[in-house]
């Protein structure tokens, strides 16, 4: 497959087959989750707060990977080829949202340990993970837009969402792109029904 | 088959040198052929990253598979 030629990224624009698609993955499966904890809040069944932690958990995974890459991938683009100092990329507004997210969803699992009462661990956390995910909007889908930033969909870079922008991303990357949030989304889900099997055998007690 | 193996590798370890005789710069293989190799090295690393992680899980399988056989 053929992408466009541009400087400065070269042949990396592929990245955008899986950097940005871990992104995709992460807030498709807090979606997910947030819908199992309100599903949880109406019905009370232990089994909506089993899939509701375990598709959070699955969804830190993949916000883990899209960091982990989007360091890689800023190191030959931003630091090296565009001569940023270090101090601006730790500036970055982008960076520190995402971090800020997936701390906010890291507390999720702390709060979850600390309660030895299940049916408490449940509610408080179920509540929680609303607050987590109504967290997202700031930290990483509007605030990453108000300022500069070197991440595209910035102000600098003139515009929306750079992923699903018709006048920013070439056709023939979105030939591979959609189908590629769906396949590493799917992934993503795939996992989670493992673990969420797996927490069912452990808890069969409770279920009942 | 040993020789074979030994063969690709030789082949293998002597294009290493042969890329950077003709660059002053070193670590300039992520750079070369249009920065390819930084696409490899985030694939690898997502690669990496869920192989670890399924592991990890597998692990845990494996414990309740063992306390689930002591239960019974």
């Amino acid at each position: 497959m053929d992408v466009p030629r541009l400087f400065i990224l070269n042949e990396t624009i592929r990245n955008l087959y899986f950097h940005v698609c871990m992104w995709f993955a992460m807030m498709i499966l807090f979606i997910v989750s947030l819908v199992y904890s309100i599903k949880y809040l109406r019905t009370g069944s232990i089994q909506q707060d089993i899939s509701a932690s375990q598709f959070a958990a699955v969804g830190v995974l993949m916000g883990l990977l899209g960091y982990i890459t989007g360091a890689i991938w800023a190191n030959y683009t931003w630091v090296t080829d565009q001569g940023q100092s270090l101090a601006a990329v730790l500036k970055e507004p982008k960076l520190i949202g995402a971090a800020i997210a997936l701390l906010i969803y890291g507390a999720y699992f702390v709060l979850r340990g600390s309660f030895t009462d299940i049916d408490k661990r449940a509610r408080v956390s179920a509540v929680y993970n609303i607050f987590a995910f109504s967290m997202l909007f700031p930290s990483i889908w509007i605030i990453p837009r108000l300022v500069g930033s070197l991440h595209p969909g910035s102000p600098g870079s003139d515009s929306g969402n750079p992923a699903l922008n018709y006048n920013d991303i070439d056709s023939r990357l979105r030939l591979v792109f959609y189908p590629a949030i769906i396949g590493w989304t799917l992934l993503g889900v795939w996992i989670a029904t493992l673990r969420i099997r797996l927490n069912q055998i452990a808890d069969k007690e409770l279920i009942k | 088959m040993k020789q074979r193996i030994i063969i690709i590798l030789f082949a293998l370890l002597s294009t290493v040198p042969a890329l950077a005789q003709n660059q002053p710069e070193m670590a300039d293989i992520m750079r070369s052929n249009g920065k390819i190799y930084v696409v490899v090295a985030v694939c690898l690393t997502i690669l990496i990253g869920l192989f670890l992680y399924l592991i990890y899980l597998d692990t845990k399988i494996s414990k309740l598979e063992k306390q689930n056989n002591r239960n019974e």
